[in-house]
């Protein structure tokens, strides 16, 4: 069985709401079959997103500190509580079209932390799965969050975010994920040191590839 | 009245429970078949719910934020109400039941939802079939043939005719190795479509598709699948000569001006850790005379040529094996210190597979440097999407002819001179725009400006 082809938009640092708009071209271009299933890689300046579950009082900043530290705020129709996004954190949103092998929410939810894992592994950091909730964690914290969607046709979005060297600071915002003590945890401060933005991009696609099936994507012009 | 239930969907094996987070539409709305009427949320998952029928929305029965067992109805539909249902109305409350149930069944393996299926197998429509077993394109590559699509064995996932299967149907060759077997009437049903491949899938085939004829394999012959980049690079070579006219021609240049330079700034180079290869030398010429010539950055598409805004210069890059071909965005923005360094960056990423996707797509122009082995020159393939491409040959020590500027007089002298071949599409390129261009590269080469 041939795999199937994934494009990589890989965009760089681009606003949460730029991304958004995004994902909402393409989910509907991924239903009408018109493009391929797509991972969108991003950074995002800092900001905070809500999920549907989110409770407010898991935002710890009030509005007036919240724009004092430049941090935006959206209310987002992902699942999941609230978390924050910035720079130094690998964002992904995948828009997958999951009729054809994969029509089940959780066993999604559970590939997309065995690709963080295994991105992990990579670097010999050892991160799992938690009863606590979906994520990825180290014994120090929580080092990758996920929240997604999937829009009619079983077409998702939203996705993961993994954090490379994010300024762990900016999380004291809020409660992440609505789990109180958690703590969160990003590669540099595992490693002691950043890994390359670009390495730890290639290694995600890589490794989301080999778990969902797709083709790593080598195209463009040979000669 | 045909009232349909609307079910908290199975959305996952593991999935118990469903919240309902929101309305997207309200009772007395008007719904059509497959449009999202309520958003669900199960734990880190929000999900929409689309209408089994088409109808309208006349009882909500669980509201927003609550949390029900999966299968309890949220929701009633009155196929009477609103547009007209596509099935009689006799059939409906079946029809709802099997298609609410889908996500669960369809999750099951094909030969689970069958039996399920088959209660209205008979008064399935045509129509349905098509749209369960294939996907838009298939359609849309049917209906340009005038096939079938009930014709064409399917190899997809539950028995779906995917694009390959209806390709090789029209082909009137075999079906994919693991299709079942074709039926007797297929083969003579194919050939009435042959006619049809004059139209505008013969273009279709001839712009997209390539096959490899396969040969016999010897007593002493080892036979290997070829790679990913190996089959990428086949099926791009044959593309990019199929589709352009190439017509190559060459220009000899004399890099003493560019020795110069090097020779001048190889202490600051080497404290700044720069690294400015002769590749580096030409890809910053060629960037910086690209402008002077739209066409030689062009593509042709369709019937319209398309002139690229921007300076990406695709570098072959050897693997050994393989070949693969990173690209310098705008090169024109970079100094020629930033062009080499790129270059090196991306040579080296490229030789440890950690290029990105995005790294290699995007080349408006081409440089490929076979000088550097040896070779005298060669005659490279246009990449498939632009309109030209560089070769360097050997940079090598010849004896020329120079005339001094002052006395007018003739003698020989030692040299470094590179041959350059220029491949370009002579759709859009022509033989005195490829001589221009060349001239104006050798010009800015062999005078290269100390401050680049």
């Amino acid at each position: 069985m041939t795999r199937r082809s994934l494009e990589v938009l890989d965009v760089g640092v681009m606003s949460y709401g730029d991304a958004l708009a995004l994902q909402n071209d393409r989910v509907p271009l991924r239903r009408a079959g018109e493009v391929q299933d797509t991972l969108i890689l991003v950074e995002h300046p800092h900001v905070l997103t809500m999920g549907s579950s989110t409770d407010p009082a898991h935002i710890l900043v009030d509005e007036a500190e919240r724009e004092r530290l430049g941090i935006e705020l959206h209310a987002v129709g992902r699942g999941g509580d609230v978390t924050y996004h910035g720079p130094g954190q690998l964002v992904g949103y995948p828009i997958l079209d999951l009729k054809p092998d994969r029509k089940d929410l959780h066993r999604y939810l559970r590939d997309l932390e065995e690709v963080l894992m295994r991105v992990a592994e990579s670097y010999g950091v050892d991160a799992e799965r938690s009863e606590n909730g979906t994520g990825v964690w180290t014994a120090r914290g929580k080092l990758a969050a996920i929240g997604v969607r999937v829009s009619s046709g079983w077409i998702t979005s939203h996705g993961i975010a993994l954090n490379v060297r994010t300024d762990l600071g900016f999380f004291d915002t809020i409660v992440p994920c609505g789990i109180p003590d958690g703590g969160v945890t990003s590669l540099e401060r595992e490693l002691g040191q950043a890994p390359e933005g670009h390495e730890v991009r290639s290694r995600f696609v890589e490794h989301f590839c080999a778990v969902f099936g797709h083709e790593i994507p080598v195209a463009g012009p040979t000669i | 009245m045909a009232r349909i239930e609307v079910p908290m969907p199975q959305m996952g094996e593991s999935i118990a429970e469903g919240t309902v987070s929101q309305w997207l539409k309200q009772v007395g709305d008007a719904v059509e078949r497959d449009e999202p009427i309520l958003e669900i949320s199960t734990d880190k998952v929000d999900a929409e719910i689309p209408a089994p029928s088409s109808g309208t929305l006349v009882e909500i029965a669980v509201q927003e934020g609550e949390t029900v067992e999966v299968g309890t109805i949220v929701a009633w539909i009155d196929t009477e109400g609103g547009a007209a249902a596509a099935a009689p109305a006799a059939e409906e409350p079946a029809e709802a039941a099997a298609e609410a149930a889908a996500p669960a069944a369809e999750a099951a393996p094909p030969a689970a939802a069958a039996p399920a299926a088959s209660s209205g197998g008979a008064d399935e429509s045509a129509e349905d079939r098509l749209r369960t077993r294939s996907t838009p394109v298939v359609r849309k590559i049917a209906a340009e043939h005038g096939v079938s699509i009930d014709d064409v064995p399917g190899t997809g996932h539950a028995g779906r005719v995917t694009k390959q299967d209806i390709l090789d149907f029209i082909e009137g060759g075999a079906p994919a190795p693991a299709a079942k077997p074709t039926p007797a009437p297929a083969a003579p049903a194919a050939k009435p479509a042959a006619p049809a491949v004059g139209g505008a899938g013969m273009w279709e085939t001839f712009y997209k598709d390539v096959q490899h004829p396969e040969y016999p394999v010897r007593a002493a012959d080892s036979v290997e699948p070829m790679d990913k980049i190996r089959r990428l690079t086949a099926e791009h070579m044959v593309l990019a000569k199929r589709v352009a006219p190439h017509v190559h021609s060459f220009i000899e240049v004399d890099f003493s001006a560019i020795d110069k330079v090097r020779t001048a700034m190889k202490p600051k180079w080497a404290a700044q850790g720069a690294k400015v290869s002769y590749t580096a030398f030409v890809a910053w010429a060629v960037s910086r005379v690209l402008h002077e010539f739209p066409m030689i950055i062009s593509a042709v598409s369709g019937n319209n040529v398309i002139y690229r805004g921007n300076v990406n210069l695709g570098m072959a890059v050897d693997l050994n094996p393989g070949l693969i071909v990173p690209v310098v965005k705008d090169a024109d923005h970079l100094s020629l210190v930033g062009v080499g360094n790129k270059i090196v960056d991306l040579a080296s990423r490229a030789r440890d597979r950690k290029l990105m996707p995005d790294e290699i797509q995007g080349a408006t122009f081409s440089i490929t440097n076979p000088g550097v082995l040896g070779t005298l020159v060669g005659l490279p393939v246009i990449p498939k999407g632009t309109s030209a491409i560089l070769g360097l040959g050997s940079i090598e020590k010849r004896v020329v002819v120079v005339t001094d500027p002052v006395t007018g007089a003739d003698s020989m002298a030692i040299r470094k001179r590179c041959l350059f071949s220029l491949g370009y599409d002579h759709r859009i390129v022509d033989g005195a725009d490829s001589a221009r261009f060349l001239a104006r590269l050798k010009e800015l080469l062999e005078d290269f400006p100390e401050d680049a």
